[in-house]
């Protein structure tokens, strides 16, 4: 097992027909992914080395029944094509874009949550994500597969290469993962870190969880609560941005301390409080997660 | 992007909140030609990005002519914890019979707009927060919708607005959230906002951050930014397409991912070393882009040593490995260099720094070894 995306994947990607949405979208396929279309506006009928491309999201699950759709258009139609996917059914959206404006993705978050009231389920993950791989199974992203094993452990993070670098460091011990999971280091994500803690511990595959994070917001205060309430299984979990100063953003739009709140120290002192270890740096996360996972 | 003052309030205006008529200027005789135009009594404001003005002596009231040339020219190039004033906003001074607060910010934790008012203002609201927290109305909105009249008048009577001013305090807060919402701010705050004796609510300072994201909408603001305050290589990364934050320490980071970026600057501390920077060069960099980011690092003096730590993903060590090349080719350096290459086409990548045989540059296999040769190398240096 894994979470999210594996075999069952039917892979539709807005913007398929660009630069980065090619490369990546051949990319998940040779990897094995399920890529069954692409969206772009005034394209429909072409295909990118037999991918069949669409004018719309509903055209494209008319043809080809998507269950999960990537976003790889520029920021300022992203938020658009994300509701656009979800409006026309696919459960899972997947959106890659970075640097779409907060209030789009405030929209985009109280359209999908109000929707999901009204009976129609639909998961976003992201946006500025890196995507997700199920080690073995399918890779709908940018993460570079190469790097992880099939295995136990499930990884779920708001940053890309520090994801790789942990995700190598356990696959260098000779470790594997269920799925490592992006979320993203946006102010409003699709999904946070809770949603995928929730996941990983039904997961029957999933033995050990990762979870890494860095300065500004509080989701890793919500998920230190969730994991003290809900969570039976090991959770490792590092947090970057210990010597970020504050008021500025550190990369990521995410990313900021503001006054007091979202500093590393009262991240990893909330999640330590709760039992979870808390590595002091890439290597020692790893270095736990084996340590627990040898017994 | 924060905005300053006198910025802030020229939105303020264009969305009908009622502020003071006022001039920004930029010179001791403008400032005294924006006062007769205001009208005396004026107040005289630095216009920095930073809190604290009036304790630092930076916001003075004049009656005349004399006092407006003697405040002015204190406070123009006066450094206010780090930032020098080059403008001041002279508005007509304000008569005072209550002070206010009202801000809207997007509540990440709730995922929707948060409205809070106060009837405590013109202090430090944070403390309010903690010490009288039935003070602040804390009322959250729905994203869709908006904030609706009733809404407004709610906020306003829950928090104790004086009856005969309770509309004009809805007012505000309406176009408060206009302004938050139309210009894609992150955060709108009035502190304080005053009722004066003729019962009209003013805005008498402004604090607005709008999102970088969504400037593209708004060619109108485009142009407010603090550009003369800014550090010269953020913004000359910033026109160069690279995330660089300017740190206080003597040790030049570059690396690939923001996250990773963070991690490395934590590891370098924890080795006992002092970050000069915060430099992401991004996915899939090549050559060139490694090149012109090198050149930024080193722009900056009091780097000692610098550290290449890449996790290569979309970014792929070769390349990493050409630009560091060619950066040595054109600028020399003469600080030492430890670069750790892993990930997609590393072995490529070492073998082309080990075949170039840079002077002073320095492989290293993990980040944690990496961080521990920067620093002592920084320490020889220094």
């Amino acid at each position: 097992m894994s979470v999210l995306v594996d075999k069952s994947t039917r892979l539709c990607v807005a913007g398929v027909t660009g630069k980065e949405g090619s490369f990546h979208t051949l990319n998940n396929r040779r990897y094995g992914t399920n890529v069954v279309g692409g969206v772009t506006p005034g394209k429909g009928g072409q295909d990118v080395e037999g991918i069949p491309v669409f004018n719309s999201w509903a055209e494209a699950m008319a043809a080809a029944q998507p269950n999960t759709a990537m976003i790889f258009v520029p920021p300022r139609f992203a938020a658009d094509a994300i509701l656009e996917a979800a409006a026309a059914g696919v459960a899972l959206v997947i959106a890659i874009t970075e640097g779409i404006p907060a209030h789009d993705e405030l929209r985009v978050y109280n359209t999908l949550k109000r929707d999901r009231a009204g009976g129609n389920p639909i998961r976003l993950v992201g946006p500025n994500c890196p995507g997700i791989l199920s080690p073995g199974k399918a890779n709908v992203g940018i993460i570079p597969a190469s790097f992880f094993k099939e295995g136990n452990v499930g990884v779920v993070s708001r940053s890309g290469t520090l994801t790789y670098q942990i995700g190598n460091e356990i696959a260098r011990a000779g470790f594997g993962c269920s799925s490592i999971v992006g979320i993203g280091g946006d102010p409003v994500p699709g999904s946070s870190f809770v949603d995928i803690l929730e996941l990983f511990q039904a997961d029957p595959e999933t033995e050990l969880i990762v979870l890494s994070g860095e300065i500004g917001g509080s989701a890793e205060e919500e998920a230190a609560q969730y994991i003290a309430e809900h969570v039976t299984k090991p959770v490792v979990a590092y947090i970057a941005g210990f010597t970020a100063p504050a008021g500025k953003q550190m990369g990521h739009a995410g990313a900021i301390v503001s006054g007091s709140s979202g500093t590393a120290a009262a991240k990893a002192q909330a999640l330590e409080e709760r039992g979870v270890r808390v590595g002091r740096t890439p290597t020692e996360v790893a270095e736990l997660a084996v340590q627990i996972l040898r017994g | 992007m924060d905005l300053l003052e006198y910025q802030g309030k020229q939105l303020f205006a264009r969305h009908g909140l009622a502020v003071s008529a006022g001039k920004m200027v930029d010179t001791v005789d403008d400032a005294v030609a924006a006062a007769a135009e205001v009208g005396y009594p004026v107040v005289v404001k630095a216009q920095v990005l930073i809190g604290g003005r009036g304790k630092a002596g930076g916001v003075k009231l004049a009656d005349d002519e004399a006092q407006v040339r003697e405040h002015a020219g204190n406070i123009l190039g006066m450094d206010i914890r780090g930032h020098t004033v080059r403008k001041l906003w002279v508005e007509h001074a304000s008569d005072i019979a209550s002070e206010y607060y009202a801000s809207v910010l997007l509540d990440r934790q709730a995922k929707q707009p948060l409205v809070m008012f106060s009837t405590e203002g013109g202090v430090d609201i944070e403390e309010v927060a903690e010490k009288t927290p039935e003070k602040l109305v804390r009322h959250h909105v729905d994203a869709l919708q908006g904030l609706s009249r009733e809404e407004a008048v709610q906020i306003a009577t829950r928090g104790g607005a004086d009856a005969d001013v309770v509309e004009g305090v809805a007012d505000a807060l309406g176009a408060l959230y206009e302004v938050w919402m139309q210009e894609d701010a992150t955060l709108a705050e009035i502190n304080p906002l005053i009722v004066t004796p003729e019962r009209q609510v003013k805005a008498l300072d402004a604090k607005v951050s709008l999102d970088g994201n969504a400037l593209y909408r708004h060619p109108d603001n485009q142009g407010l930014s603090d550009a003369e305050n800014e550090d010269p290589i953020e913004r000359r990364a910033k026109e160069q397409g690279v995330q660089y934050v300017a740190l206080d320490g003597d040790i030049g980071i570059l690396g690939n991912g923001a996250g990773l970026v963070m991690s490395t600057l934590d590891v370098v501390a924890q080795a006992g070393g002092k970050p000069a920077n915060f430099l992401d060069a991004g996915g899939g960099s090549d050559a060139a882009k490694i090149k012109q980011a090198v050149e930024l690092i080193l722009s900056n003096e009091r780097v000692r040593a610098v550290l290449f730590n890449i996790f290569g993903g979309i970014t792929r060590c070769d390349e990493v490995a050409k630009g560091l090349i060619a950066a040595f080719e054109e600028l020399k350096p003469s600080v030492p260099f430890v670069v750790r290459l892993d990930g997609t086409n590393d072995v490529e990548g070492r073998e082309l720094l080990a075949q170039a045989a840079l002077p002073n540059v320095h492989p290293a296999a993990t980040m944690n070894e990496a961080a521990e040769k920067v620093v002592a190398l920084a320490k020889e240096e220094s």
